[in-house]
């Protein structure tokens, strides 16, 4: 990316330096073996640094231009607003390159990982979609990609496998424990301990060691940012009155919440009934950080269960655990016959086939426009974190009545 | 966090003299919850441990390898808690001092005080945490001290030297060494990264310093054994207890481990 011309994009912000301790309150921290300690450290340096350089802002301004295809879209949901009675703007990371919002963090990343002289990116996936991405910006880049999944999710996400598989990456099947998403985190911990020198991992959500958390929510940041923008365009006030997104580790929240936490937006997490780690866990450490984690009464981590596989995680990323402590965002759950049915409503009201993790967000707008806590005439962002088209043979099983669709 | 003047306890003065008195240490690890694991603490101290580990399961092990992750499973099917293990543990009349390893959430479920009094309580005299580096160590090592636990810290090859002088300075009861840049499991040779750290380490502290992580032939405990003060061995005997070998059997397997280390 030597010679890179500027770019025109909206995220233009001045570059700042990053100063932050990796904690949110009680939670985030560095949880890591000390074999582990020195990478968390180098990317910290390096991220800190490139974050504060120009060249590598727009480096990356012109990936997520003319790569992932942003800006992405505000789409006014005319005909859900008006059988809803308020006004429901649409952040439409659905149409990133890839289909989910992933993309952002993960071309920062490789980027990153290329200014640090790794050659390799390590990754963690549930459903495939940041395995994906990861072997995207790994094909674009030149980078190699190593994707730890569990043996489960393999089974059950065969089509994101052959994708990752056809962009180049080599996955890696996980056999320990309960075989999905934690298990595969937990695994690429483990190989990235033995291989820092060489291999970046490149985590997928605002979680694991400092400065993940708060690393991947900058990168993400650009989706908060730009509606912020937008927003103001569209609205007469400028600032919506409610923002919404979904949360499972939670980055494309972190990402939405960070360009409104300074405005006077109610903002509202949306989790996953079967999967809500604020909503039903006590603080604990997981993964290399602390937050609210759900577990047994002894301590041993549960496993999450939701029909959207992207917020099958048993944790959640700390600055939300401070977030919800504080009060500042309101944390809540839906259930997965609430979410089947939100897909169906946005299709054929908006013609938008949402991903089932998106549709939480859309769940609990249409619960609370209907039940008046969104008052008539109220304006709402909803954060459409990525699209359907991986989810159509879990909506196909939910159609046909099979019992389990998970 | 104890200064860096406090002795230590129990495990700290038990392994300080025996090194002292030039034995080689030898700490194996026992992974409580599996067939036969209370007795097996017995055989151990009887094949010449010099202090037995217990590993309390958890569902999330970062730092172990296959067989150490597959023992935590089976162990927490079979419904192993911290607490089924501490209250087992003082009817073991261990012969030897017992140091428990596990994760922080185990710890911090309880809270650190009250999970090292709950120790303190059951017996053990000394706590290694994995996923608590130096840097996060502040609280546990308090709770550790008030009870008079011995707070034992990891280094790593790649921990730059400032670090290094404190977690020696800091780790009570012995320094856990990290052979290599991995995790735990069975290797066939001793690393070549081990002994620049052993010696690195032992440059900075009269704390006794073992070397863990992949020890697990006679040959390579000897040869960790001339650049540290003995071993921690985990994979290599677990292994032998997800295959079925019993209590006598294992004991015979750390047995030729002590012969070796004597020979050294």
């Amino acid at each position: 990316m030597a010679t890179v011309p500027a770019l025109l994009t909206p995220t233009g912000s001045a570059p700042a330096a990053l100063a932050t301790d990796g904690r949110f309150g009680d939670y985030g921290g560095r949880f890591v073996p000390e074999a582990l300690v020195p990478a968390c450290e180098e990317v910290e340096r390096a991220f800190t640094d490139a974050w504060a350089d120009p060249r590598f802002r727009r480096d990356l301004d012109r990936l997520l231009a003319v790569h992932a295809g942003r800006p992405t879209a505000l789409t006014p949901a005319w005909r859900l607003s008006a059988e809803l009675g308020v006004t429901v703007l649409l952040k439409r990371e659905d149409l990133a390159h890839t289909g989910s919002h992933k993309i952002n963090n993960v071309l920062g990343q490789a980027l990153l990982a290329r200014r640090m002289g790794r050659g390799r990116l390590l990754a963690e996936t549930g459903a495939g979609q940041h395995g994906v991405a990861t072997a995207t910006a790994a094909a674009l880049l030149g980078l190699r990609a190593t994707v730890y999944m569990g043996e489960r999710d393999i089974e059950r996400q065969a089509l994101n496998v052959y994708r990752m598989e056809v962009l180049g990456a080599e996955v890696v099947p996980v056999r320990t424990g309960s075989r999905t998403l934690k298990d595969a985190t937990s695994e690429a911990l483990r190989a990235w301990v033995s291989c820092a020198d060489e291999a970046h991992y490149c985590l997928g959500s605002v979680m694991g060691p400092h400065p993940y958390p708060t690393m991947v929510r900058e990168f993400q940041r650009v989706i908060g940012d730009e509606a912020r923008a937008q927003c103001a365009r569209e609205l007469p006030t400028a600032v919506p009155d409610h923002v919404v997104a979904c949360v499972g580790g939670g980055s494309n929240a972190a990402g939405t919440f960070a360009g409104f936490l300074g405005t006077g937006a109610r903002l509202v997490g949306v989790e996953a009934a079967g999967g809500a780690a604020i909503t039903h866990g006590r603080p604990g450490t997981l993964h290399g950080f602390r937050s609210y984690v759900l577990q047994d009464e002894h301590g041993q981590v549960g496993e999450a269960h939701s029909v959207a596989a992207g917020l099958d995680y048993p944790g959640v990323g700390p600055e939300h655990a401070h977030l919800a402590d504080t009060g500042r965002v309101h944390y809540t759950t839906v259930g997965d016959d609430e979410v089947l049915a939100a897909v169906h409503r946005l299709a054929r009201t908006e013609g938008i086939i949402c991903a089932l993790e998106s549709a939480h967000a859309v769940a609990w707008v249409l619960r609370a426009a209907t039940s008046g806590e969104l008052p008539r005439g109220c304006t709402v962002l909803v954060t459409l974190s990525g699209r359907g088209d991986k989810d159509i043979a879990t909506l196909m099983a939910a159609r046909d009545g099979a019992g389990d669709v998970r | 966090m104890s200064a860096a003047t406090v002795t230590g306890g129990a495990l700290h003065r038990h392994l300080g003299s025996r090194a002292a008195a030039g034995r080689s240490l030898l700490v194996p690890y026992v992974m409580a919850g599996l067939p036969g694991w209370a007795e097996l603490v017995g055989e151990f101290a009887a094949a010449g441990a010099d202090a037995v580990e217990i590993g309390l399961p958890f569902s999330d092990p970062i730092l172990d390898g296959p067989v150490i992750c597959e023992a935590a499973e089976r162990a927490l099917a079979g419904g192993t808690t911290a607490a089924t293990v501490l209250a087992e543990l003082p009817g073991l009349a261990a012969q030897v001092p017992l140091v428990v390893m596990t994760y922080s959430n185990i710890v911090l479920h309880r809270g650190a005080p009250a999970f090292c009094a709950a120790l303190r309580a059951a017996g053990v005299s000394g706590l290694i945490v994995p996923d608590v580096p130096f840097a996060e160590a502040a609280e546990l090592g308090g709770a550790c001290g008030a009870e008079g636990i011995d707070h034992v810290l990891l280094a790593a090859p790649s921990t730059p030297p400032g670090r290094l002088g404190e977690v020696a300075q800091r780790s009570r009861g012995f320094v856990y060494a990290s052979a290599v840049m991995g995790t735990t499991g069975v290797r066939e040779h001793l690393p070549a990264t081990a002994a620049r750290l052993a010696a690195d380490l032992k440059a900075l502290t009269g704390t006794p310093v073992l070397l863990g992580l992949g020890i697990s032939s006679p040959a390579s405990a000897r040869a960790a054994a001339a650049v540290a003060d003995g071993v921690v061995v985990g994979s290599a005997l677990v292994r032998d207890v997800l295959e079925g070998r019993g209590p006598a059997e294992v004991g015979r397997r750390l047995a030729a481990l002590r012969t070796a280390l004597d020979e050294a």
